[in-house]
């Protein structure tokens, strides 16, 4: 199936977004699946377009030959029909077995919310037995071979959480709340963006999930914990100041410190993250920096204005984002 | 026939051709000059007028999806920003659906049915020019606000919270709502004239298991447009009326559902889609039996086909709302619903295929389309089954996948068979021939061009693309797909330039057609092509399901109609057997007046809720006139 081939093409471990990689057990499912359909249907399409061709050249030059009597066709016609209904009932069982198989389960290890707005994903780990609740943006990070709960919210309009890879895509409802099995069998960078048209920067709402081993799991977990680190050098520390100073506190949060808004995204681990403007850009200091120079043209109509900030205040808040890992 | 109580007037019975004739054109003429072309109320003259805006609209959206692949042909292209890149998605999806597909299959059977059933013009003549003038408004109303850059750039089906109140400003959302209102308007118009033509107008003799497939498929049509547009009709004014005065039924904070939206829509959204394709089935059968010299094969199955089409199509809505986050018990009905509904569709299939297999195919342009219907149209049923299964559409759904099915579906089901169509009935409504050549050429260029351009979408959809994207990052693996795609649909689009080109040219100077050149077995060849305003000088009586099959055995006459006034003959739904002799309206002002005021109201009301007050005065003036009694005599039966 040429179909197929083509999407293994599509390298697998670094940032995989498609339905014919699947490192999840969820996908898999999906998967194997997708290719039994698919080539079911293949064979059907080829069969019919082997009837359609044998009917134009038989009546093409068979002026002379006997016609196919009535019954002969209501028969041939009759059992084709049978044939469909059986196909159907085959194909409605083995999907209702698949839906069973990437049903949340009640057991799940670890319950992550992720709350979309127009055009980023808030995740929020809730805190068990006391210890505090975090916030991240953008960026899952899951333990590898266990099964994780989604819980699935929106904000403001209807998103649509999708990481291929790893399992099927459920929307993020208003006033409502999903859930959804993520689990990934190795350790990688599964990217995923959203589904659901949402607005002007629909196009670029992506999110990566990292799964890692438990011990490293852990190990983010606690650093991420922790409140934002003080700047050791001195463009950050500056950048610091300028960041509570200048309006970007009222919106962000940068835990530790005074800049406390919800607006936008949770800033207090941003260095640490993969990406920036949900999966736009790599981060690093020059990313960070063109960014908060000029956020409406890498990402028309986001929700980030651009505020007015001298070169320098601009070099070193960018120091001070990179800084927070 | 017999004659019933007398009048003064003068009869057809016995009168020679020629004065009968010249006595029918002075009754049904439509006058020349533009008081006669904004009053008519010919079926023909309208059903024309509405085929070729239709085309207008179909070329118009063709250009926004040529622009989407302008801009999707590289990664992070800075051709169309986001925001002219919604308001096209938005325009073409819309466009396509509400100004395209759904009138123009309506308006083949506003032209046709009447042809085909044997009577003189369509039930409720007036009610159909007010459907034409409505559709134009509501089309313009679309196309002009996009000109201005307030066209709706909320997704053609417009999923709330993102189209409410809160999230679309200005009056983008409430212009594709109100344009949803006038194509409602007009389509359900035209489903009350056909359901009521087929009903009660059918020629004597032509009883129920005589009526030719293309009628059924319409009649089944109109159903569905009469139960599922009131679906829509609540939700777009329900919209409206959270945009405009703050009620909250989609609002969640205050009670209201966002699903509910969903579920309102796609009550509608899915039958649309049957709306879409039942027509095109009954054009594929006509095809069929006329290029296959053969009547269809299993009459009383495709029939049962199309009704049990008509009937599933309203228990599948929830397909399109699988990741939704519904009950997963609920949406295994509706997979194991929405496959089902491959079983008519496989039957009839099977049935065309044992027709071509049992008859003797000629490969004329109509029947080109056919094939191409056949090879394309399986594909997109089979994708359908795929995106049926809750599991695999949870991969799929809002991707590139659904992308290519929906277009295999309507491009596939709908547009080829409508392509064969034009073709097919070219002659009758023009009197010319449209070109063979380019007709193989036009085809060859659609076929493969449309192969080419939405087959690698299925590709790009499980490698992870969604749909209603305005560009990608470099680092997807899609940029090799998409150019290629964007390049194969030059080659679609020259296929339509192509029978644009034919179109125009062979209306003008096309070789001229005999009534009859297919050699056709149904009754709108038993007249001249293009027919005279009167369709039928005497109507027929009909005595077989295909009345010109057999030359040796002319067709019965009716006598006795009046010729002085537009005279119908009412017949029973089951028989066809004459009942009543009814006076058929002439001429008026009134529908495009009522269509104005209707208008006018319905977009000023977008503004303020006042306008549906003091705007329905205007309305109420041009209904009266309207409805005015005529002072004619009570119709006789």
């Amino acid at each position: 199936m040429g179909l197929l081939s083509t999407g293994a093409l599509v390298s697998g471990c670094n940032g995989s977004q498609s339905a014919l990689n699947p490192y999840g057990a969820p996908a898999i499912h999906l998967e194997n699946l997708i290719i039994g359909i698919v080539a079911l249907s293949a064979m059907i399409w080829l069969l019919v377009m082997v009837m359609l061709v044998l009917a134009l050249r038989r009546g093409r030059g068979a002026e002379t030959e006997g016609r196919t009597s009535e019954g002969r066709l209501t028969m041939t016609v009759s059992a084709a029909v049978a044939v469909t209904v059986a196909i159907i009932a085959g194909m409605t069982i083995a999907s209702f077995f698949t839906t069973r198989s990437i049903g949340v389960p009640q057991s799940a290890a670890v319950t992550i919310t992720v709350r979309a707005q127009q055009w980023w994903w808030q995740v929020i780990y809730a805190g068990s037995d006391g210890t505090p609740t975090f916030q991240t943006a953008n960026e899952i990070h899951i333990p590898v071979g266990q099964d994780i709960r989604l819980q699935l919210e929106s904000a403001d309009v209807v998103h649509s959480f999708w990481v291929p890879s790893l399992a099927g895509k459920q929307d993020l409802v208003p006033g409502r709340s999903n859930d959804l099995l993520l689990r990934a069998e190795k350790p990688g960078i599964y990217r995923g963006q959203c589904a659901e048209f949402c607005g002007l920067q629909h196009s670029h709402m992506a999110v990566m999930v990292v799964a890692e081993a438990p011990s490293d799991y852990a190990r983010w977990i606690t650093s991420q914990r922790a409140d934002a680190m003080m700047p050791a050098d001195p463009d950050a520390a500056s950048g610091q100041a300028a960041f509570l100073a200048k309006p970007c506190a009222a919106c962000h949060t940068v835990r530790g410190t005074q800049a406390t808004g919800t607006t936008g995204p949770d800033l207090t681990h941003i260095g640490s993250r993969q990406t920036i403007a949900a999966g736009l850009l790599e981060t690093t200091r020059g990313s960070l920096a063109a960014w908060i120079a000029d956020p409406q043209t890498l990402k028309p109509g986001n929700n980030m204005p651009m505020v007015p900030l001298t070169s320098i205040e601009l070099q070193n808040i960018s120091a001070y984002m990179e800084s927070l890992k | 026939m017999r004659a019933v109580a007398d009048r003064e007037g003068v009869r057809d019975t016995g009168m020679e051709a020629v004065e009968l004739d010249r006595r029918l054109a002075a009754t049904w003429s439509t006058p020349p000059g533009l008081w006669g072309a904004l009053s008519t109320v010919d079926h023909k003259i309208i059903g024309r007028r509405y085929i070729v805006t239709a085309f207008v609209f179909l070329a118009l959206g063709g250009v926004l999806a040529l622009l989407m692949r302008l801009q999707l042909a590289q990664p992070e292209a800075r051709f169309v920003g986001p925001d002219r890149y919604n308001q096209i998605f938005t325009m073409h999806g819309s466009n396509m659906m509400f100004l395209f597909a759904v009138p123009v299959m309506q308006a083949m059977a506003i032209y046709l049915v009447p042809l085909m059933v044997g009577t003189r013009n369509i039930a409720f003549p007036r009610l159909n020019a007010f459907s034409y003038w409505m559709y134009l408004a509501g089309g313009l109303l679309l196309w002009i606000a996009f000109a201005v850059d307030t066209g709706p750039d909320v997704g053609w089906f417009a999923y709330v919270p993102l189209s409410g109140p809160q999230y679309a400003a200005g009056k983008r959302a409430d212009i594709w709502a109100q344009m949803i209102t006038f194509t409602e308007v007009s389509a359900l118009a035209i489903a009350v004239e056909i359901v009521v033509t087929v009903f009660k107008q059918r020629a004597p003799g032509m009883s129920l298991d005589r009526i030719p497939l293309f009628v059924w498929s319409m009649l089944v049509t109109s159903f569905l447009v009469i139960l599922a547009m009131p679906a829509i009709m609540i939700a777009s004014t329900s919209l409206i009326l959270d945009r405009l005065v703050g009620t909250h039924f989609f609002n969640p904070a205050e009670g209201g559902d966002v699903l509910l939206w969903q579920h309102l829509f796609w009550f509608f959204g899915h039958p649309e889609v049957y709306i879409i394709f039942l027509p095109a089935v009954g054009m594929v059968s006509s095809i069929v039996a006329t290029f296959t010299q053969r009547p269809v094969f299993g009459y009383l199955a495709m029939v049962m086909a199309l009704i049990a089409t008509g009937v599933l199509a309203f228990g599948l809505w929830v397909h399109h709302m699988f990741v939704a986050g519904l009950p997963r018990l609920g949406e295994s009905f509706f997979t194991a619903s929405s496959m089902a509904i491959a079983v008519p569709a496989g039957l009839q299939i099977f049935c065309w295929l044992a027709t071509i297999w049992a008859g003797r195919p000629i490969f004329k342009t109509p029947f080109l389309f056919v094939i191409g219907f056949i090879v394309v149209f399986v594909i997109g049923g089979l994708t359908g089954v795929m995106v049926a299964s809750v599991p695999f559409d949870t991969q799929v759904h809002d991707t590139y996948f659904v992308v290519a099915h929906f277009h295999y579906v309507l491009v596939g089901g709908a547009v080829f068979p409508l392509l064969g169509a034009v073709y097919y009935w070219f002659p009758k409504l023009t009197g010319r021939m449209m070109s063979e050549t380019l007709g193989r050429w036009s085809f060859g260029l659609i076929f493969s061009g449309f192969n080419l351009t939405f087959f690698p979408m299925h590709i790009l959809g499980l490698q992870g693309m969604p749909r209603r994207i305005y560009t990608y990052q470099p680092e997807m693996p899609w940029s090799g797909l998409n150019m290629f795609i964007s390049l194969s649909g030059i080659v679609l689009a020259a296929g339509f330039l192509l029978f644009f080109i034919d179109a125009i040219r062979s209306a003008r100077s096309g070789p001229v057609a005999p009534a009859n050149p297919w050699g056709a077995s149904t009754l709108e060849w038993a007249t001249s092509s293009p027919p005279p305003s009167y369709n039928f000088a005497r109507l027929p009586v009909i005595e077989r399901l295909e009345p010109l099959s057999d030359r040796s055995d002319p067709l019965g006459i009716v006598e006795g109609l009046y010729t002085d006034r537009r005279e119908l003959l009412i017949t029973g739904v089951v028989e066809a057997r004459a009942q009543a002799r009814e006076s058929s309206v002439g001429s008026s002002i009134w529908p495009l007046l009522a269509a104005l005021a209707t208008s006018a109201m319905l977009i000023w009301s977008i503004f303020t809720p006042w306008a549906v007050v003091w705007g329905s005065i205007p309305i109420a003036v041009a209904l009266i006139g309207w409805f005015w009694p005529k002072g004619d005599p009570e119709d006789e039966t």
